[in-house]
């Protein structure tokens, strides 16, 4: 308890990071609730097309079908968050593996792990996505893949670092020399110990999925079964001269979520490594 | 002897990873759900029985594994990147027309971005702490959580439709014939709006960066120093400070040069560059996987290109790189 509320205060004393927070917390209470404020189907007709915005009937308006702007908004929240999260876990993990054998074992395994990770780092890593999910056919499935499969090298690359120093301590040479298996000793030992850095740049992460995510749909390349904030302002985009708000509404969404998700990763910067932390601010 | 060795090795390696992006493509088409013939000849060729077989023959689809990849990359070296159904070319042509737009872009967004996110990173630095640092740093956040396609169209909206200063799409005006200074400021007009949006993006992260890494320069031993010696402030942050800073903000933004081509074909799209950006819109949107797979291996190759550069002006501006590493 004591370390929690150690650790709130140093979070509070960034106060972007408080309201990135609050903006965090109000766009999934939205995702989790919003569909029963607005239970009607977001491809569905619901109203005239081109409706103006700030009417009763639409209140964001609606767009070149009649599908109404704020419905869409609402359901699309999840889609957003769900493959910001679910992407992010799935590099993360792959990333913690490959950068706990990496800087584990060294020698021979780390050169071979650390060339494969600065092959894919080369990779120009949004056209890859690109490629990956048009090939594989666009769906959750493939959008998930696809951003986790270019996000994981930076994890690996983190953990390995962190790992490399964290091994030569006496607390891990000590569980060496008690015989612990190699498992144990990555997963139990040093893990815990390297977890803060991870969990800062796991929330930079989520920021990051939700942008390409937001491209891949603006593109065409979204789950066609899923209302998104990308795929709202690609599909409107030629009507963006005659219907402002159809593009306007889904984009200050996507900049809240990530403008909100990078203030809430400063703020655990700050407050997980107060050491690091950056003065004149 | 030792930087030529060190370049040698550095090209070696560049060669390496593009091989190894060529036979990624190879095992895409292999992975890809369908028989990889029709994934080559995409969605429109895939129905021409004929144009199949061409291609079986070509990539000898019916026979083993290895020699499949044998025949693909020697394709991909003899530069043969296959032939779009859809355009009725060879991609290697419509690559070779669509790359010169998106360097012009692509460039002039990474001088802009550079510049502008080291002026405003400075800037920041200099009054860290103060509103003018805190705008700068607000400026900076907003940009760096904009999707491209977003700013593009707001762009267009505020530019174009509103105030009717800027073009809003392509990179000439059509229906008129331009001849010398003329078409260079008609480009230069179409170019505004579609680099500027590239650059936000960019500039924001170089500023963020710049920051960062002055507030830390600042504070080490040299420069105290500096400041022992009785050097001026204005010197002290010109020669000791930024000189030391900017260097990792410059192989970062070497680094980088792949999100700005991944950022192009956002870019492109909304502005329709006729770039390779573009060009890889368009394959998605007609599942003309050949294209697409060689937008993929251009794009791949610039940045090994570029990677190979700054790491080669690097050891030959900073005495202090480790050139056997």
């Amino acid at each position: 308890m004591a370390a929690l509320r150690d650790f709130w205060r140093r979070y509070r004393r960034n106060k972007g990071a408080v309201v990135g927070l609050v903006v965090l917390a109000s766009i999934l209470l939205v995702a989790a609730f919003g569909p029963v404020i607005y239970p009607g189907n977001p491809w569905d007709m619901a109203g005239a097309p081109f409706q103006s915005p700030f009417g009763a009937e639409n209140p964001l308006g609606t767009d070149t079908l009649g599908r109404d702007v704020a419905t869409g908004i609402v359901h699309g929240a999840r889609v957003s968050l769900l493959i910001g999260f679910v992407a992010t876990l799935a590099a993360v993990g792959v990333g913690i593996c490959v950068g706990a054998v990496a800087g584990y074992f060294g020698g021979r395994v780390d050169d071979l792990i650390m060339r494969l990770t600065e092959f894919f780092q080369t990779i120009p890593s949004f056209v890859f996505a690109v490629v990956l999910v048009a090939i594989f056919t666009p769906g959750i499935g493939s959008i998930v893949t696809a951003i986790a499969v270019v996000s994981w090298p930076a994890v690996a690359r983190l953990v390995r670092g962190e790992f490399l120093t964290l091994r030569t301590r006496e607390f891990v040479q000590a569980s060496v020399v008690l015989g612990r298996s190699a498992r144990h000793i990555i997963f139990v030992e040093i893990l815990p110990n390297a977890i803060s850095p991870i969990i800062v740049s796991a929330s930079l992460m989520v920021a990051t999925a939700i942008l390409v995510e937001s491209s891949l749909s603006f593109l065409g390349l979204g789950d066609p079964n899923m209302m998104s904030w990308g795929y709202m302002i690609g599909a409107s985009r030629s009507v963006v001269r005659l219907a402002w708000w159809t593009s306007f509404f889904p984009g200050l969404a996507i900049v809240l979520t990530v403008l909100a998700l990078n203030l809430v990763g400063e703020g655990l910067s700050d407050a997980l490594n107060p050491r690091l932390s950056r003065e004149g601010r | 002897m030792e930087r030529l060795e060190f370049i040698a090795q550095r090209t070696l390696k560049g060669i390496v990873v593009l091989l190894g992006i060529v036979v990624l493509n190879f095992l895409l088409i292999r992975l890809a759900p369908g028989d990889p013939a029709a994934v080559m000849a995409g969605e429109a060729g895939a129905s021409d029985e004929l144009f199949l077989q061409q291609l079986r023959q070509q990539f000898g689809l019916d026979r083993p594994l290895l020699e499949q990849l044998w025949a693909y990359v020697a394709n991909i070296l003899s530069f043969d990147f296959g032939f779009s159904y859809r355009q009725q070319r060879p991609v290697v042509d419509l690559l070779a027309e669509r790359l010169p737009p998106t360097l012009l872009l692509t460039g002039t967004a990474f001088v802009l971005s550079l510049a502008a996110g080291v002026t405003l990173g400075v800037m920041a630095a200099r009054r860290a702490g103060r509103w003018s640092d805190s705008a700068i740093t607000v400026v900076a956040l907003f940009f760096y959580a904009t999707p491209l396609f977003w700013v593009g169209l707001m762009g267009v909206l505020l530019f174009s439709v509103t105030l009717g200063w800027l073009p809003a799409f392509g990179m000439g005006s059509v229906g008129v014939k331009l001849g010398g200074v003329e078409r260079v400021i008609d480009v230069g007009r179409h170019l505004v709006l579609p680099a500027l949006t590239l650059t936000l993006f960019h500039m924001a992260v170089y500023a963020r960066m710049t920051r960062a890494s002055m507030l830390e320069v600042r504070d080490q031993d040299f420069v105290r120093t500096a400041r022992a010696k009785g050097v001026g402030e204005g010197e002290i942050l010109r020669r000791h400070v930024l000189r030391n800073a900017i260097l990792p903000v410059v192989t970062i933004a070497g680094m980088k040069a792949g999100y700005l081509l991944g950022g192009s074909i956002v870019v492109e799209t909304v502005f329709a560059w006729p770039g390779i950006g573009r060009l890889a819109y368009e394959a998605v949107l007609q599942r003309d996987y050949n294209v697409l797979l060689g937008v993929f291996l251009v794009t791949s190759a610039l940045v090994i290109a570029v990677n190979l550069a700054t790491d080669v002006i690097y050891s030959l501006v900073d005495p202090r790189i480790e050139l056997g590493a």
